[in-house]
């Protein structure tokens, strides 16, 4: 093929990456985007194909990872997508530097000059650490989300000052590769090791909380890491697909950044979001709260006219989604109307609490985001909450609180509010919730799989 | 007047309008595809498969080709456990209307 054919072969792929993301903007168009997705990547590698000589080699490495792929898709719970998701990105850094490194050594076989020109080397830098920040810090975020680390912060003293110097260093390095005349593999070698551990050490002093804000961050990284080895390699294919995919990990780590009210700064730097944090409560009178059975709660939501779920991820831990769903349907079918009232940070990523629910076999028009369904609350019946917490506590009103300013889920606002619960601890945020207390509200304690089944049999 | 100018220059050009390009497609995504989202665009940036097998390329074998071979095979899991997983996903999004067919 020649350079023009293959130029306008990567185009079209490229296009169809456009049309993958755009099939997204419905459920009705997104499988039609998916595939558009995997005819543009087919077209990619069919075309990469003719440039290459080692067909058996790369044919059978493609067969190797395609099917240990489509066995981890087929397999993955989709409460542990959160962790898919950040392997995954781990595999997209380690092959950036893989990429670089074989560029360096080799520069030919990538049609660039034997001697890297100075703006090859500067890419292959950019390159490089990107693509080396993204796979320690995304091993990290999947230790963390699998459970096989502690969510809590790891912090001590002197941390930013660590990070700093390194940074420095790691730049200082990359400076002398890219003012050294031959190929210098020490200064490169140094400057891939101290990426590694700085992706390390950024990530582990962010907790458990912000999870869904690091997972979309380290989705951003690994579309840039990807968009410098294009840079790298004269690839605009490459460049504009790491930008599509970078842009998107971006405005979904603003999104959840903006769902937790928090700066995405402060998530960076860390040190929030610990499952220890202080007890602030708002003043020292023992509260009171009241509290009923599950079979109490049946009987107020089957004689509603309106019920709103909104789910948190303690639902998911419960692995009640199933219970819920029937619960739904029960209500449904009395007449009631049932709907759920997703909160951006409800799951551990972007969209999460969506999926379980899709997975439950709950129909997504029942299912409302919170800009679509705060208004309704003041003519609901009966609010359930089932597993959340800081996303329905009215504390996000009230000028001074620590989360003031963060958009909630206004269930403060129904005639009567259920909360079931483990037991009266406080959220992420460390936080009392006075929806607890509030005069119609009824906390059910238990386990939400167990009192979702309990209600289910009492209607 | 296009051959004067640095390759760079043209590459950091796809690369501005690309952005704008992302900017405005991934804003109209629905928040309920969130998670699918993050899995295709995980797959797509699995196309950096490409790069990789140019690193696998080259007949006389060297480690490069071997490093590449590896960068193949990590590639190929993003593709294909990316594209599989959104679908398994977005198969669920179906509407649930005709019980029947499902």
């Amino acid at each position: 093929m020649s350079a023009n054919m293959v130029a306008l072969a990567y185009l079209v792929a490229s296009v169809f990456f456009i049309l993958a993301l755009k099939g997204l903007s419905s459920p009705e168009s997104a499988r039609r985007g998916n595939l558009f997705g995997m005819v543009g990547m087919a077209i990619a590698v069919a075309t990469t194909l003719t440039l290459t000589q080692n067909w058996l080699l790369i044919l059978g490495c493609i067969a190797v990872g395609g099917t240990i792929g489509a066995i981890v898709a087929q397999r993955v719970q989709m409460t542990a997508m959160p962790e898919l998701v950040a392997f995954m990105h781990s595999l997209v850094g380690l092959a950036a530097v893989f990429i670089a490194i074989a560029a360096i050594n080799n520069p030919v076989s990538f049609g660039l000059p034997a001697i890297l020109p100075a703006g090859s080397k500067l890419e292959l830098f950019l390159g490089t650490f990107i693509g080396a920040m993204t796979w320690s810090g995304s091993v990290i975020a999947f230790l963390k989300l699998s459970g096989r680390m502690s969510g809590t912060p790891i912090v001590f003293s002197g941390q930013h000052i660590l990070n700093l110097l390194l940074a420095i260093a790691m730049v200082g390095f990359g400076l002398w590769f890219f003012f050294s005349e031959t190929t210098n593999w020490t200064a490169f070698i140094a400057m891939t090791a101290i990426a590694f551990v700085l992706g390390f050490l950024i990530i582990i002093p962010i907790g458990g909380a912000d999870m869904p804000v690091v997972i979309s961050m380290l989705n951003s990284y690994s579309g840039w890491a990807a968009a410098g080895i294009g840079f790298s390699l004269g690839n605009p294919m490459l460049i504009i697909a790491g930008s599509l995919v970078g842009s998107s990990g971006a405005i979904l780590s603003y999104i959840m950044c903006k769902a937790m009210n928090r700066p995405f700064l402060s998530v960076i730097l860390g040190g929030f979001g610990s499952d220890g944090g202080a007890i602030v409560s708002t003043d020292g009178a023992q509260k009171t709260h009241r509290s009923g059975s599950a079979e109490d709660a049946a009987f107020l939501m089957g004689n509603a006219d309106s019920v709103i779920i909104i789910p948190g991820y303690g639902l998911a831990v419960a692995r009640a989604q199933h219970a819920v769903k029937e619960l739904a349907e029960v209500l449904h079918k009395k007449g009631v109307n049932v709907r759920f009232a997703i909160h951006p940070v409800a799951g551990r990523m972007p969209g999460h609490m969506n999926v379980l629910l899709a997975e439950a076999e709950i129909p997504y028009e029942q299912v409302q985001e919170m800009e679509e369904i705060n208004s309704d609350f003041s003519n609901t019946d009966v609010v359930l909450v089932l597993g959340a917490n800081d996303v329905v506590n009215p504390a996000a009103n009230v000028p001074g609180s620590p989360i003031y300013g963060m958009p909630i889920l206004d269930a403060h606002k129904a005639r009567t509010v259920m909360v079931v619960k483990r037991s009266m601890a406080v959220g992420y945020a460390g936080l009392d919730n006075d929806l607890f207390y509030m005069d119609k509200t009824m906390m059910i304690f238990g386990d939400a799989k167990k009192v979702v089944e309990h209600m289910v049999k009492a209607l | 007047m296009i051959g004067e100018i640095d390759p760079v220059i043209i590459n950091l050009t796809v690369f501005v309008l690309a952005v704008f390009v992302g900017y405005h497609v991934v804003w109209n995504v629905t928040p309920a595809l969130h998670t699918p989202l993050m899995s295709v665009t995980n797959a797509i940036s699995g196309i950096i498969l490409v790069g990789a097998m140019l690193a696998a390329g080259p007949t006389e074998t060297d480690w490069g080709v071997w490093l590449g071979a590896v960068a193949v095979t990590l590639a190929a899991i993003n593709v294909f456990g990316g594209f599989l997983v959104s679908q398994r996903m977005l198969e669920m999004f179906k509407r649930k209307d005709k019980k029947g067919n499902a």
